[in-house]
C-alpha cells in the first residue's frame, strides 16, 4: 500500500515540482521547435507521454532483471537508447497500421522522440533515484505529462507573443528561452507541495 | 568474464529487438493487394500494398519523371491523386503550389499505397518505356562537353518527338538517381540510337557518370519525356534558340525539320561565351548550304581573347534574335533551351515579336 501512495506522489511531483523540462531542462530542442502551434505541441506532448511511460517500464524491467543480476550495469546507456529507438519504431509501425488518423496526427513526431533527451533522462532518473517498479511507471507517466504540460503552456504563450511588439534582437528563440526561464521559476511555486529527490 | 557477458547480453538484446521489429514489419506492414486506377479505368494495376506509389508505378512499367529516386528531394514525380492516399505530408508541401495541393497533386514517392487509389497521370507518361542500351561511341565536342551515342538493345527503337528528353539512371553510393538529358539525334530519322550532349559539371552525379563511360558500357534510361511539340504545318516558321550546353534539343529539331520539310523556314540561334565553347558549327553550316531556308546564327557574348578570331555575330543571343526576326506576321513556333536568364531575355524578345505564350516552348536548367 505504501508503494502505491508513493507512486501517486511521484506522479504529481514529476508533473509539478520536479518537471523534467522546467527543472532539469531536458528535451529542450523539440520543446523550442514544436511549440509554435498549439495542435503540434499537444500532439507531440501526447506522443512523448505515451513513449515515456512505456520505455520507463521496459527499461526498468531490463535494468533490474537483466543488467543488475549479470553485473553489467555499465551498459545502461547503450541498452536504454536501443530500447527506446526500437520501441519508437515499433509504435510508429503499429499506429500507421491501425490508426491512419492518429498516425497523421502523431506519426511525424515519433522520429523526433527517439532523440528526445527527456525520454532517456526519465529512464536514467529511475535508476539513479532507485524507484520501485510501480514508482517507475508513475514517474515515466508523470514526467511525460509534465513535459506535455510545459510544451502546451509554451505554445499558448507563444501564440500570445505573436501579437506583442518584441524588439528585434529578442525575437524568436531568445524570447522563448526567457519565457521558459520565467515558467521554470513559476513552477518553483509548487515546491512546497510534494518533493522527490 | 564481464566482457564476455557484456558482449553476449548486448548481442542477444539487439538481436531480440531486431527480431521483434522484423516480425512487426512482416505482420503490420502488410496491406494486401491494392488497386491503382489510372486515368479513369484506362489502366488498373494490382500492386502489393505498403510501398510508395512511385515504386508501385515503376514496377508496372509506368515511368513518371523522378530525379532523386524517391527521396522527396526533386519534386518531379507529381501525379494527381483523386481518391485515397491520405492527406498531403509536410515533406511534400515545399514542392506543391497552393493550386496544386487543392486539386490533389501529390509527390508519388511520398504517397504510400495503403488502400485502393485513383490517380491521373499525363497521357504521355503511359508511353514512357525503360530502355537498355550500350555506349556506341563518345566524342569530345568542347573542353567540357561530350557527345555520347547510345545504341538501343531492349526495346530496339524509341519513338520520341524532336526536343524530348530521357532520364539516365546514374548509380550513386545510396541507390540510383535519374538525370534528364535531351536527345540530340534527329528523332524523325534515328530511332535505334539516342545521342546526348553532356557537359561535365564538377561533382555532378549524372555528368560524372556519363563522362566516365567507355564504349560498350551498359546504360539504362527511361523516356521519352517533355512537352516540346513541333507543329506539323510546314508554313509555321521554327525559331530555335540555344545557349551553353542547350544544344541537344535544338540540334534534334533542326535536323528533324530539314529531313521532313527541306524547304521549311527555320532559324537556329546559338549563344556561346567564347570560341572554345563553339561546337557543331561546321555541321550546321554544311546543312544550311543544302537548305536555303535554314539560317544558322552563332553569337559570342565575351570579348575575344588575344589570338582568337571570330567573324560571326557578337553580343548576347537574344539581341541577335531581335535583329534577325522580322515583325511581318509570319506564324512562328519557338523552342528555347539554356540557362534561365537567357530564356527570360529571349521570351521577352519573342513576345515583342508577337509570339503567343503557347507557341514558345522552353527547357530551363
Amino acid at each position: 500500500m505504501e508503494h502505491q501512495t508513493a507512486a501517486f506522489i511521484i506522479v504529481i511531483a514529476a508533473i509539478f515540482t520536479n518537471n523534467i523540462l522546467l527543472s532539469n531542462f531536458l528535451g529542450m530542442c523539440s520543446f523550442l521547435v514544436c511549440s509554435r502551434q498549439l495542435e503540434t505541441a499537444a500532439g507531440l506532448g501526447v506522443a512523448v507521454t505515451f513513449v515515456m511511460t512505456c520505455t520507463a517500464t521496459l527499461n526498468y524491467a531490463i535494468y533490474h532483471w537483466v543488467l543488475v543480476p549479470l553485473h553489467i550495469d555499465h551498459l545502461t546507456f547503450i541498452v536504454f537508447i536501443a530500447v527506446i529507438a526500437a520501441f519508437v519504431q515499433f509504435v510508429e509501425m503499429f499506429v500507421e497500421r491501425f490508426s491512419p488518423k492518429l498516425y497523421h496526427a502523431l506519426g511525424i513526431f515519433l522520429p523526433l522522440i527517439t532523440v528526445n533527451c527527456a525520454i532517456l533522462g526519465a529512464s536514467l532518473f529511475l535508476v539513479i533515484r532507485k524507484y520501485s517498479f510501480t514508482q517507475s511507471i508513475g514517474f515515466g507517466f508523470g514526467a511525460g505529462v509534465g513535459w506535455a504540460l510545459a510544451i502546451i503552456l509554451m505554445a499558448g504563450l507563444r501564440k500570445k507573443m505573436g501579437y506583442s511588439n518584441i524588439p528585434a534582437p529578442f525575437q524568436g528563440v531568445a524570447t522563448a528561452m526567457l519565457v521558459t526561464g520565467v515558467m521554470a521559476m513559476t513552477f518553483m511555486g509548487f515546491a512546497g507541495m510534494v518533493s522527490i529527490q | 568474464m564481464s566482457i564476455v557477458v557484456s558482449s553476449l547480453v548486448l548481442a542477444g538484446l539487439f538481436a531480440a529487438l531486431a527480431g521483434v521489429l522484423t516480425f512487426a514489419e512482416k505482420v503490420l506492414i502488410n496491406y494486401g493487394v491494392c488497386q491503382i486506377d489510372i486515368n479513369r479505368q484506362e489502366r488498373v494495376l494490382e500492386v502489393e500494398g505498403g510501398q510508395s506509389l512511385l515504386s508501385a508505378l515503376f514496377e508496372n512499367e509506368i515511368y513518371i519523371p523522378s530525379a532523386c529516386g524517391g527521396k522527396g528531394s526533386c519534386g518531379y514525380c507529381k501525379v494527381r491523386v483523386v481518391s485515397g492516399g491520405g492527406p498531403v505530408l509536410p515533406t511534400e508541401t515545399p514542392y506543391l503550389t497552393r493550386r496544386e495541393s487543392r486539386s490533389g497533386v501529390r509527390l508519388a514517392c511520398q504517397v504510400k499505397v495503403r488502400e485502393d487509389l485513383e490517380i491521373v497521370v499525363p497521357e504521355e507518361y503511359l508511353n514512357v518505356k525503360l530502355f537498355q542500351a550500350v555506349v556506341e561511341s563518345t566524342r569530345e565536342l568542347t573542353y567540357d562537353i561530350k557527345e555520347i551515342t547510345l545504341a538501343l538493345r531492349e526495346p530496339p527503337e524509341i519513338e520520341a518527338r524532336p526536343g524530348q528528353y530521357v532520364q539516365i539512371e546514374a548509380p550513386t553510393p545510396d541507390g540510383s538517381e535519374y538525370r534528364a538529358y535531351s536527345i540530340s539525334s534527329p528523332s524523325y530519322l534515328v530511332r535505334d540510337k539516342v545521342e546526348l550532349n553532356v557537359r561535365l559539371v564538377p561533382g555532378g552525379i549524372g555528368s560524372t557518370y556519363l563522362h566516365g563511360l567507355q564504349k560498350g558500357d551498359a546504360v539504362t534510361f527511361t523516356g521519352p519525356y517533355g512537352e516540346f511539340a513541333l507543329s506539323e504545318d510546314p508554313e509555321v516558321e521554327v525559331v530555335c534558340v540555344g545557349g551553353g550546353v542547350g544544344m541537344a534539343p535544338i540540334k534534334n529539331l533542326v535536323y528533324s525539320i530539314c529531313a521532313r520539310w527541306p524547304e521549311r523556314s527555320c532559324f537556329m540561334f546559338f549563344g556561346c561565351r567564347g570560341p572554345r565553347d563553339i561546337f557543331y558549327y561546321d555541321e550546321f553550316r554544311a546543312l544550311a548550304a543544302d537548305h536555303p531556308n535554314l539560317r544558322v546564327i552563332y553569337a559570342l557574348s565575351d570579348p575575344l581573347e588575344p589570338g582568337e578570331s571570330w567573324d560571326g555575330e557578337t553580343g548576347f543571343i537574344h539581341l541577335a534574335v531581335d535583329r534577325y526576326l522580322k515583325q511581318d506576321g509570319t506564324r512562328r513556333q519557338a523552342f528555347l533551351c539554356g540557362p534561365p536568364p537567357m530564356i527570360e531575355a529571349v521570351t521577352q524578345v519573342l513576345a515583342a515579336k508577337g509570339l503567343a505564350e503557347q507557341d514558345v516552348f522552353y527547357d530551363k536548367f
